[in-house]
């Protein structure tokens, strides 16, 4: 059954392709020799209980932390293909691969938009000089950079509040917000973090579908985290499954809902809330 | 309310008893008799008891505040009088002509201490703002900014003194040094965060002076650069009545000159950075940001507003000494952002005319000036830790907006 689900897809049809990484922090090894790939236009989830570094995976794909073994080799499609361990998160960023963050990051005392606006850095130029003279490059930047980031806030339905504080927001419209910002940078790759944590049911269902619409409008292809498997399970192509630093299975939603050992992961530890 | 007045009838007595050895005794030993000032026991008791008054008035409001706050009803409908002062123009342009009326016939109406101490509140108005980036705007909290005032006030002393540099020559290149220093210094601490990045750059404020102070034969150490020009004019010359009017005249334009330009890096992709910067390193290192590049530029272009300042001051004391740039200076610019409120133009300017401004005119208590400085951080972090005018952020005019309008 792995076997079948294993369809190593061609080098050229890959966005993100993962090799043995791992990451040590002292004398634990936080991720151990984890393979992982994602091709274009496919939502593929990370798995596992609390604890296993699916967060540490991310930071070590992210330029967070530089992965003490491994490749993380970036298949842009445009660009070249290369491999970023070690390169810096505004680098990775850059290159294409935006991220979303468990515990939510957002710029708590910049607008809403401001914080879309963000997202934008990387893809103009304006300089301190550019700002100061604001020429008509730097108008028309400046305008495409609103313009962006409104029509991101009307795709995650945040348009009302583009004007309030971050921090005023409520706890699911700040999870939408990391997206939009993440969206703002022109990724291929979103890499979603726990993006339902402390949703209730009603919110994670449009999380969902906003993570479907995502990857169908956008093109963008979706890397996710999800503690609970049950969630994911509808809108995955492929789900990877970790446990104390080790990739224990892989496969089609049909495969991990039936693996032996996932089920033993996943009932061997308190069944979360 | 009566709670109130006997509690701080209470607090009257008890400052009465702690205070009566000192206030009310004294010992006049040529007389060999003790004196009684009872007068003084009454003004502790009537000064005590009002403070203690408006204090608990105060703190009931404060709390009553954050009640309501919790209970989620919104915070005073109305806004407060800063912001009305800003956003209406219905007052906003008045007070703007007067002000600008104000400011331009000051110098011909009052003499030229008077002059001189403006020229002054404006030198610290511009390091306010010029700090206000560094600190407010990208969060890089520096102790250590009066080292490129210092960088500017020498660069054209030094320019001076040694080849002859001129005022219009030399302001330029201090604003030059100053940034070129920030960046310089910068490097070392990019990786420093909050405490950190305070201790350190509280050295570098120290490094600067003693430095200034060794090095005599370039700073002439301790005994400091004399003789520095005022600011010319065509080579005309000027009593130093006019000379003062006129580098009074030449602070204005710098003023607002730099409420222009960081006003316009406050709303563009720069400043945005800068903030996001101070907002989470992390977040704004993931979407994209330069890190190093961003908080580079901002660490050199306030240090370049404390170049330009330290320029002028040069040349408005025409001689500067390492005594002028302690950290009693770096204290002070800090004093005017936080209080101003981070990030605020107009909190900035307002904190700087009144912290510089204050001190000359109430000689009276000029010794009791640092003690007034700490009352003053005190309370506005109880009462207003956003500072007197809390930064507003600007609001994008989107097409969304405007359908939105349409329908409501
Ligand atoms: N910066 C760090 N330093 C030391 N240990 C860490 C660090 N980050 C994560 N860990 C450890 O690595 C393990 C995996 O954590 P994490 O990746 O956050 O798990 P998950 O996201 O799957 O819940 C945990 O045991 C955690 O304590
Ligand atoms: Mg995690």
């Amino acid at each position: 059954m792995l076997e079948v689900s294993k369809t190593m897809a061609e080098p050229d049809n890959i966005l993100l392709e993962v090799k043995d990484l791992t990451m040590d922090f002292g004398g634990l090894r936080a991720v151990d020799s984890v393979s992982l790939n994602v091709c274009p236009g496919e939502i593929v989830a990370l798995i596992g209980p609390n604890g296993a570094g699916k967060t540490t995976f991310f930071n070590c794909v992210t330029g967070m932390y530089k992965p003490t073994n491994g490749a993380v080799m970036v298949h842009p499609p445009e660009g070249k293909s290369q491999k970023i361990n070690g390169f810096k998160s505004n680098r990775v960023t850059t290159i294409g691969m935006a991220r979303t963050f468990q515990n939510i990051r957002l710029f708590k005392n910049m607008t809403v938009l401001e914080n879309v606006m963000i997202g934008r850095h990387c893809r103009t130029t304006t300089s301190i000089i550019g700002a100061i003279l604001r020429g008509s490059k730097t108008r028309r930047q400046e305008r495409e950079t609103v313009e962006i980031s409104y029509d991101l806030l009307e795709k995650v339905g945040l348009v009302d509040v583009a004007d309030e504080f971050a921090k005023n927001l409520p706890y699911g419209a700040q999870r939408r917000l990391e997206i939009a910002r993440a969206m703002a940078t022109d990724p291929f790759l979103l890499l979603l973090d726990e993006p339902a944590a402390g949703m209730n049911p009603q919110e994670t269902k449009a999380l969902d579908e906003l993570i479907v619409r995502i990857r169908d409008t956008e093109k963008i292809s979706i890397l996710l985290i999800e503690h609970d498997m049950k969630l994911v399970m509808n809108i995955s192509d492929r789900i990877y499954v970790m446990e104390y630093g080790k990739e224990i299975a892989q496969g089609s939603p049909m495969d991990i809902r039936n693996d032996p050992k996932v089920i033993k992961a996943y009932l061997g530890e308190d069944s979360d809330a | 309310m009566v709670d109130n007045i006997k509690r701080s009838l209470l607090v009257a007595l008890w400052f009465v008893f702690l205070t009566f050895p000192l206030m009310v005794v004294k010992v006049n030993t040529l007389k060999n008799i003790v004196e009684w000032r009872w007068i003084n026991m009454l003004w502790v008791a009537i000064g005590s008891f009002v403070l203690s008054i408006v204090w608990r008035w105060a703190m009931e409001r404060r709390q009553l505040k954050s009640k309501k706050a919790e209970q989620g009803e919104e915070e005073s409908v109305k806004p407060g009088f800063g912001q009305r002062l800003l956003e209406d123009p219905k007052i906003f342009k008045p007070v703007l002509i007067v002000l600008a009326l104000v400011t331009l016939v000051f110098p011909l109406v009052v003499d030229i201490y008077q002059a001189n101490i403006m020229v002054l509140a404006l030198i610290f108005v511009v390091l306010g703002l010029g700090l206000n980036v560094t600190v407010g705007l990208a969060g890089l909290l520096d102790l250590g900014y009066v080292a490129f005032f210092a960088v500017g006030a020498y660069t054209y002393g030094v320019l001076n003194s040694f080849f002859g540099f001129g005022f219009w020559i030399s302001l330029p290149l201090g604003g030059l040094m100053g940034a070129l220093f920030g960046i310089v210094l910068g490097f070392p601490i990019l990786r420093l965060r909050g405490d950190y990045l305070a201790i350190v750059t509280l050295g570098f404020g120290s490094i600067a002076k003693i430095v200034i102070e060794n090095w005599e034969e370039v700073f002439n150490g301790a005994k400091g650069i004399a003789n520095i020009p005022r600011p010319g004019f065509f080579g005309a010359e000027m009593s130093i009545h006019t000379a003062t009017t006129y580098t009074y005249y030449i602070m204005i334009l710098m003023v607002l000159f730099a409420i222009f330009i960081t006003n316009r890096l406050k709303d563009s992709r720069v400043g945005r950075a800068w903030m996001a910067l101070r907002e989470d390193e992390i977040a704004c290192v993931a979407m994209g940001v330069d890190m190093a590049r961003t908080k580079l530029s901002a660490y050199a272009f306030g240090a370049f507003w404390a170049g330009l300042a330290g320029v002028i001051f040069a040349s408005r004391n025409t001689y500067i000494n390492p005594n002028s740039f302690t950290f009693m200076e770096s204290a002070l610019v800090l004093s005017i952002v936080v209080m101003g409120g981070m990030g605020s133009i107009i909190g900035v300017i307002i904190a700087a005319l009144v912290l510089i401004l204050m001190p000359e005119y109430l000689r009276a208590f000029s010794e009791y000036r640092m003690l007034m400085f700490g009352a003053v951080m005190v309370l506005m972090m109880i009462f207003r830790p956003e500072g007197l005018i809390a930064n507003v952020r600007r609001k994008y005019a989107g097409r969304k907006v405007v359908t939105e309008d349409a329908n409501a």
